[in-house]
């Protein structure tokens, strides 16, 4: 089947078998293997990406379901190669020991902000109990949203 | 994992649902997929077509008509936690739906995809049960209502037939007097419900004249808690009231329990009055 679609602002028009999973399209046919396929059971959201602006597990969409949309992986978050303040903050808090879950943690934590902007611990930890780090960094992981929080709210980005 | 291979439709209305299901032998209706295409993953169905139901407007949003709040099968776990209707007339269904999965699954997951699929360890069907929920669907002999006590018949068995397509969920609004609440013991890794406990009560002049008390988790099927039902109907909800009807659970839950490597059966059997009470608790102190 046809489908069109848009990943970080590039449009992609590729013919695809409809059981394709979105997590294989974005990595095999577009390249971007930032999004991870972790538990592969929407559990552990290694391959969160933002579906029209909105945080999905790709290895449970798709291709097909997202014909026509908008996909934003950890790839299109930078701009004019500047790193989002959220990439940033993982950075500066260490919030990553083998970066597998990263580019999850990251999309995750944008849905978070896009509808908390100013979130506290618990409701960090809450919005990301979907997203799984087996090197047990979650404390740094929290520190790196509530820093990203604040420099977003700053006005940075 | 990815599914064995299937032919894809998409439909643009409900009558097309109806036309593409008459056409296509061994075709399933595909909304979030949340349900499903794990499912199709784990090759545990392989169904000939997919028909692509996500797109239907007339399937989507949340109204209040008639004293019942009326949910298209499309609505989102997130739209039904964020709703301010739902939040207001059915307050235990916006607290479910809050919980199930995480942010990124309700974002996906569907209220009709989660009642047609009829897991036993999903949150809703026992809040859709307890909130004296009524499932309107349409089929080649045109449209019935189905209300939940009956829709659900057995673990991943409903009353909706294969040529039929959900189109609403309707919630009675809530009374004066009432309150709903629903308190769940979530599996850790998959949130699923080990236990999940939803309740309304209603009151009058400071006593129950009437308490549905449900469970789910446990159970192939929402089940009703009627000896806690009946401890509660007539009293004053106070602390020593919920204690003692809440210690009634397991009495009539009966032996098909359901356990696993994480909780078995007995466990559940022995805990489930935590949950009852606790949600009990929050829905009566919502009527305080």
């Amino acid at each position: 089947m046809k489908v069109q679609l848009t990943i970080n602002g590039r449009r992609f028009d590729r013919e695809v078998e409809p059981r394709q999973l979105l997590v294989h399209f974005l990595r095999d046919l577009g390249g971007l293997t930032g999004t991870k396929v972790g538990c592969d059971t929407s559990q552990c959201g290694a391959c969160t990406v933002l579906l029209d602006g909105v945080a999905v597990k790709s290895c449970t969409c798709l291709t097909v379901q997202a014909d026509g949309c908008q996909v934003t992986t950890v790839e299109g978050l930078s701009r004019d190669g500047k790193l989002h303040p959220l990439q940033e903050a993982f950075w500066n808090k260490h919030g990553l020991q083998c970066g597998y879950c990263t580019p999850g943690m990251i999309l995750a934590s944008h849905e978070l902000l896009r509808t908390n902007p100013d979130p506290s611990e618990p409701e960090i930890r809450h919005a990301l109990e979907g997203n799984m780090c087996r090197c047990t960094g979650y404390q740094n992981i929290v520190r790196s949203v509530k820093e990203a929080a604040k420099t977003m709210a700053g006005g940075s980005q | 994992m990815f599914p064995a291979k299937f032919d894809y439709v998409r439909a643009d209305s409900a009558a097309d649902v109806g036309r593409l299901l008459a056409e296509h032998d061994d075709a399933k209706l595909l909304a979030g997929g949340h349900s499903l295409i794990p499912i199709l993953k784990l090759r545990l169905a392989a169904p000939a077509t997919l028909i692509d139901i996500g797109r239907i407007p007339e399937l989507k949003g949340v109204s209040v008509e008639g004293g019942a709040l009326r949910i298209g099968a499309l609505t989102t776990h997130a739209e039904l936690a964020s709703s301010d209707d739902i939040r207001r007339q059915a307050p235990a269904l916006a607290e479910a739906a809050a919980q199930i999965g995480d942010p990124a699954v309700r974002n996906r997951g569907t209220i009709g995809g989660n009642v047609a699929h009829a897991d036993p360890a999903s949150d809703l069907p026992a809040v859709l049960t307890a909130l004296g929920a009524t499932f309107h669907m349409t089929g080649p002999d045109g449209s019935r209502a189905v209300p939940a006590e009956s829709f659900f018949e057995g673990m991943m068995m409903t009353a909706l037939q294969d040529n039929e397509l959900l189109t609403a969920v309707e919630v009675p609004c809530q009374a004066e007097g009432q309150a709903s609440a629903y308190s769940k013991l979530p599996h850790p890794a998959s949130r699923y419900a080990v236990i999940g406990a939803a309740v309304r009560l209603t009151v009058a002049e400071g006593r129950c004249t009437e308490a549905r008390v449900v469970l789910g988790g446990l159970t192939p099927i929402p089940t009703r808690a009627l000896a806690v039902e009946q401890a509660l109907t007539g009293k004053p909800l106070d602390d020593r009231t919920l204690q003692a009807a809440s210690a009634a659970t397991a009495d009539g839950l009966g032996d098909d329990l359901l356990g696993d490597i994480y909780a078995s059966a007995e466990y559940r059997k022995a805990v489930a009055h935590v949950y009852v009470r606790r949600a009990l608790a929050a829905a009566a102190g919502r009527l305080a």
